[in-house]
């Protein structure tokens, strides 16, 4: 189907940028690479704007929690390239305490509410977003109620956990 | 769009009023609001407000297990809740790696492509009675009907239907079922045939809709607006094709494009794209009578409950029923994306699984959601009556916008 594949896209990209690129695999087919902060706009730029490449398409930007890790917020986008019919997955982890990360609204007109929803959940400061505020909850709420560290229900109700079942 | 004189706020001549529309106002169809700037009934700025019915819907999927979380799915796309369901389904398959049988697949087909049509008639139903036109909408209706009496047939719900399970469906298709498909299809055409002439060159209709919201392709893209709104900005990008799932790859159809992204033209593609799912459907009910009758889901017993009678008789099937309820099977670690072409467009499925009971994370593509963001922007400039019409042909629904 896609008329490039991911062993070309690695080649391409690692040409540019080295080391500063970590390959995480390929889970189920998608091409998934992680960087840092400092690169993520000028990945982000060639992969949009590579003649070969041609991730024009933004499809998504969300982030995750993992409260063990010593970056803990990760901020995962989700490219496509329609011209070669081909995804790729973006990457980046950020600190605690230091959840910065430069706008993607540069590159996509699109990113704005993505980049709004993001913040809202998870806290991810977007530098340089023109109106970073809450999107889908009360504007007064002080928590980023899609960490880990904000349960859902009881927190003392056992019945539902894991260890339970040897996990 | 037009451009329009902007004033300051100390200008003598700045007359702006600002109107609070929604967020329940009967011609948002939803709760939407939007914070408009008015120069008589022309739009000066806009700031769109949403989340009035958020339900923390990956909050909660974090804490079910993955079968559970599908009435969550029900509850997005509540006019296409099938399309949502099946996407589910397919994204947790992808993640166990499950290969389902052809029979299967071309149900979904069938059963998606019934949501898509339900969807379409009441986008552009609802478009029709916005521009005054009621009697399309009342026409169309009775189709819709039709088609949640084929729902019925096969969940027992109608809205909200929960079709289906992991592996396949909960039980198989009765054949009345397969005869009301069949009278659908001998009497929808007709109607869309008779609603089409009722719109698509009336005078009064075209001078409220051509013309009205143009998007070049380039700003869509740049947007990330998917499905038939996409299409009608001319960009030819429909999942079905791209990336088919679901043995869509099987099926003979085309994608309509429009050429000016303008209000007309999305009513125009989604009419031919109800046609092209109503093609779908008849294909795939040939391509059925080909397949064993009997079989409605994948061998898959770790995953696919056992049946009820079974389960009281049968030691094996009731330890596979308790491990599956109880959400005692093992899940492979891994993240996995996969979407569908939901009838507003890419809707994408990003769950990230660490081999527990319930999903690590899980967050939902909304193509509403992405969608709707253009719609305070775009309507700069525009008169108040076109940008109802314009939000009606986003066709946004709350439960999707907002998740």
């Amino acid at each position: 189907m896609s008329t490039i594949t991911n062993e070309e896209i690695i080649g391409l990209i690692s040409a540019k940028f080295g080391d500063q690129i970590i390959i995480e695999g390929e889970p189920y087919g998608l091409l998934t690479i992680e960087t840092g902060r400092g690169q993520i706009i000028d990945l982000l730029t060639f992969l949009k704007t590579d003649a070969a490449l041609q991730f024009i398409f933004l499809t998504d930007i969300t982030a995750i929690h993992y409260p063990e890790r010593e970056k803990p917020i990760g901020v995962i986008y989700h490219l496509h390239s329609l011209a070669n019919n081909v995804r790729i997955r973006v990457k980046v982890f950020l600190a605690d305490g230091d959840v910065h990360i430069p706008t993607a609204t540069v590159l996509w007109d699109g990113a704005n509410w993505m980049e709004r929803e993001t913040y809202d959940f998870f806290g991810v400061q977007f530098d340089g977003h023109p109106d970073l505020r809450r999107i889908l909850n009360v504007d007064d709420m002080t928590v980023f109620p899609m960490r880990k560290e904000y349960p859902l229900e009881d927190p003392n109700r056992v019945d539902k956990k894991d260890y339970f079942f040897g996990r | 769009m037009q451009n329009h004189p902007v004033y300051t706020d100390n200008d003598p001549q700045n007359e702006l009023s600002t109107l609070n529309l929604g967020p329940t106002h009967p011609a948002t169809h939803g709760v939407f609001q939007n914070v408009l700037q008015l120069d008589g009934e022309r739009i000066v700025s806009g700031v769109s407000t949403i989340g009035y019915i958020h339900r923390a819907f990956e909050k909660i999927a974090e804490h079910r297990p993955f079968y559970q979380i599908t009435p969550l799915t029900d509850r997005m796309n509540y006019c296409s809740s099938p399309i949502n369901n099946m996407g589910w389904h397919m994204t947790v398959e992808k993640l166990l790696s499950i290969q389902l049988p052809k029979r299967v697949e071309y149900l979904r087909v069938i059963i998606m492509e019934l949501a898509r049509i339900s969807d379409h008639i009441v986008c552009n139903g609802v478009l029709g009675v916005d521009t005054g036109a009621f009697t399309g909408f009342l026409y169309m209706m009775e189709h819709r009907e039709a088609i949640y009496e084929i729902y019925e047939e096969i969940c027992g719900s109608r809205l909200t239907t929960n079709v289906g399970r992991i592996g396949g469906f909960e039980r198989n298709f009765n054949d009345i079922f397969f005869r009301k498909v069949r009278k659908f299809l001998v009497d929808f055409p007709p109607a869309l045939a008779e609603f089409e002439a009722l719109f698509n060159r009336n005078r009064i209709f075209i001078d409220r809709t051509k013309g009205v919201a143009c998007v070049t392709p380039e700003t869509a893209l740049s947007y990330s607006w998917t499905g038939p709104l996409l299409r009608a900005a001319g960009v030819d990008y429909d999942v079905r094709a791209m990336n088919p799932y679901s043995s869509y790859q099987d099926f003979d159809f085309e994608v309509p494009v429009g050429t000016s992204g303008d209000v007309y033209d999305r009513f125009l593609v989604r009419n031919e794209e109800m046609k092209q799912s109503m093609r779908m459907i008849d294909q795939a009910l040939k391509m059925i009578e080909k397949e064993d009758s009997n079989i409605f889901h994948a061998d898959v017993p770790d995953y696919y409950l056992p049946p009820k009678e079974e389960v009281y008789n049968n030691m094996e099937a009731l330890i596979y029923h308790f491990k599956i309820v109880m959400g005692e099977v093992d899940t492979p670690v891994g993240e996995v994306y996969h979407s569908v072409e939901g009838a507003n467009g890419e809707l994408g499925f990003y769950l990230v699984n660490d081999g527990g009971r319930s999903p690590y994370r899980l967050h939902f593509r909304r193509p509403s959601f992405i969608n709707y963001q253009m719609y305070a922007p775009m309507s700069r400039g525009m008169l108040l009556s076109d940008a109802i019409i314009n939000m009606s042909s986003l066709n946004v629904i709350a439960g999707e916008l907002d998740a």
